[in-house]
């Protein structure tokens, strides 16, 4: 699962200069509007012949300007799920999602409509129209479209960006499972920190066209210079953890990570799941002692590394916490009364409640991971799910 | 008033010369109405709004002129009418086929306009989801372009269809008035104005000019609603 591109193309005033190898099972392509990711998604499915360069997946060259080869898109063989859908509104629903599946060759035809009905949960809508479903179902089902023609890598442009929150917490376990289960590469393009530090096993950041950084998402999410302005109250550490047990009798989910024990919400999870956890800085409080009688149930030993000054009133605080770098975003009142410098001790606290479904998912290191260090088992999963149903667990 | 409805075998013979004739030319010009349709609302080339004022012409022409050109062009002398019927023995003038011929050269710029429209319409973007699922461009044509425009072209149809039930000028400056042949209802109305005691007949052929030309209406309705509905609803 090896994605090579190497392009150059000029669209009126913008330039596209990309360069990236990526071998993630989802590849997120990370960055404010404007930055290129359609642009550059465009150019991998083929729907825009790039000036110069050279596009492989798989050891498949798609595009080499260098030697004439540009494989045209309806051979390309590249899954495409579109912001907007694009459900074909004169069929219905199993006739849209058999269209690919009839211009895939027989001997290409890897993904059957059962799977893709289970994985995505929509087989209760074959026989309806495009025009009588919901934004998610819409969603779930262009999704299954690109599936059924056996793609070798999926292209997916913000395709949670035009519905709302409800509706993108009904999709995101759905692609979760697409990452973990279907063997198919996947692009994910986002200008969404939640949805990126959620899914993406590398991230490639864009800023006007370029690479701004490329990587492990726990990295580069947690450079905030790299986190668009609009984003940044989203902005924070993203850190993997472990489920070590749940608490039944508060509804409650340890998770064991390197900085320390976090308590969370209940999570609906076998115990030894990897978990990702983003620890937004916004969520983070700094106590220069011991804190005593406080409800936060999370606080984290360390030491502050770097300070930094982000506007008139707000600073933000990288704090080091048994190699772990958490950021917290505090007033510069509070830095200066607290006497923060780096090098001194600190305690990191964080409310349980700020760990939420917007912050934690199934990560994607937890396939491979799984089983080599399970930790302690839960003893009694259904009482658990019965004493917190509904709240805070995932789907 | 008995028998007053009733109407004479050369007026039935009118009636369905006009049936088929409006049905050849709607059917005969479709292909070719599509074709420039999607030329004219799709590409940019030199010379487009030549092709365009070409097709828009005989909209905007007296009709006995453009009778008077395929008189020139198609007639048995004309350079046209002279190789078809040398080569294929195709004959254009004075028979029905020459009425079909100057209907659809008449309700032409009609269809394409239809359609051209509802081309125009298509969002460009299902072809081009169609393509990244492997539909190659005749594929998506087929699979989604054409259902998109179909209640375009319907529409496109029953206009020519309708000019070709009404076409006078250009059919009888082309094909003349012969009974039996080129006699269409327009010309077979006129021709009872202009003699005596015809008003009887007159009068009974614009009835059936009525009756057909609103049931080709309710059926292109019909049909319209019924594409639509396919398409937007449930």
């Amino acid at each position: 699962m090896t994605i090579e591109v190497d392009v150059a193309h000029r669209l009126g005033a913008f330039t596209l200069e990309v360069r990236f190898t990526s071998q993630g099972r989802l590849t997120a392509f990370f960055g404010p509007s404007g930055s290129g990711k359609t642009s550059l998604v465009n150019v991998i499915g083929g729907l825009i012949r790039p000036d110069r360069g050279r596009i492989a997946v798989d050891a498949t060259t798609l595009t080499d300007t260098a030697s004439g080869i540009f494989v045209p898109m309806h051979r390309r063989r590249i899954g495409y799920v579109f912001q907007e859908g694009r459900l074909f509104p004169h069929l219905t629903v199993r006739q849209n999602l058999m269209f690919g599946r009839w211009f895939t060759p027989p001997q290409e035809r890897k993904v059957e409509l059962e799977t893709v009905l289970d994985l995505l949960g929509i087989g209760h809508l074959l026989h309806r129209r495009p025009g009588g479903l919901s934004g998610g179902e819409k969603q779930r089902v262009a999704i299954g479209r690109a599936l059924l023609a056996s793609p070798r890598l999926l292209l997916m442009d913000e395709p949670l960006a035009a519905l709302d929150e409800e509706r993108k917490a009904e999709i995101l376990p759905f692609i979760e499972r697409l990452r973990d289960e279907a063997n198919i590469p996947i692009i994910y393009v986002s200008h969404s920190l939640a949805e990126v530090s959620r899914l993406a096993n590398s991230v490639v950041v864009l800023h006007n066209g370029r690479v701004a950084a490329a990587g492990d998402p726990a990295e580069v999410l947690s450079r905030s210079e790299l986190v668009p302005q609009d984003a940044v109250e989203e902005a924070g550490a993203v850190i993997e953890a472990r489920i070590s047990q749940h608490d039944i009798e508060f509804g409650l989910t340890m998770l064991q990570s390197n900085a320390g024990l976090l308590r969370a919400p209940y999570l609906d999870l076998p115990a030894g799941t990897i978990v990702r956890v983003r620890i937004r800085a916004r969520d983070v409080m700094v106590a220069n002692a011991p804190p005593l009688g406080l409800s936060a149930l999370n606080v984290l030993a360390g030491k502050v590394i770097e300070l930094r000054t982000s506007g008139e009133s707000v600073a933000e605080v990288a704090i080091d916490c048994n190699g772990v770098k958490l950021w917290a975003r505090l007033t510069r009142k509070s830095v200066e009364t607290l006497g923060l410098k780096p090098e001194l001790p600190v305690f990191a606290i964080l409310k349980s409640v700020a760990l939420d479904k917007g912050t934690l998912g199934k990560s994607p290191l937890s396939e491979n991971l799984r089983g080599a260090d399970l930790g302690v088992r839960l003893q009694d999963e259904g009482l658990a799910r019965r004493l917190v149903q509904g709240n805070g667990g995932l789907p | 008033m008995e028998g007053w409805l009733h109407l004479s075998p050369e007026e039935w013979t009118a009636v369905r010369l006009s049936v088929r004739v409006a049905t050849v030319a709607m059917l005969a010009s479709l292909p070719i109405g599509v074709a420039v349709a999607y030329l004219l609302g799709r590409y940019k080339f030199p010379g487009k709004s030549i092709v365009d004022g070409i097709v828009l012409l005989p909209l905007i022409l007296p009709p006995v002129v453009t009778g008077y050109l395929l008189l020139l062009t198609f007639g048995r002398r004309g350079p046209v009418g002279s190789f078809l019927a040398e080569q294929f023995g195709i004959v254009f003038s004075f028979r029905w086929t020459g009425a079909a011929l100057a209907c659809a050269v008449m309700g032409f710029p009609l269809m394409v306009r239809a359609i051209r429209l509802s081309i125009e319409a298509v969002d460009r973007r299902l072809e081009e989801a169609a393509g990244t699922l492997g539909a190659n461009p005749l594929w998506v044509f087929v699979f989604v372009t054409l259902p998109l425009i179909a209640p375009g072209i319907i529409a496109g149809m029953i206009l020519c269809f309708a000019k070709a039930m009404g076409e006078f000028g250009a059919t009888i400056t082309f094909v003349s008035n012969i009974p039996g042949e080129t006699q269409t209802l327009p010309s077979a109305i006129y021709t009872f104005t202009q003699v005596p005691g015809g008003e009887a007949g007159a009068l009974r052929l614009t009835l059936v000019s009525i009756a057909i030309s609103m049931a080709a209406l309710m059926v292109s309705e019909l049909m319209a609603r019924w594409v639509g509905r396919k398409i937007w609803t449930e």
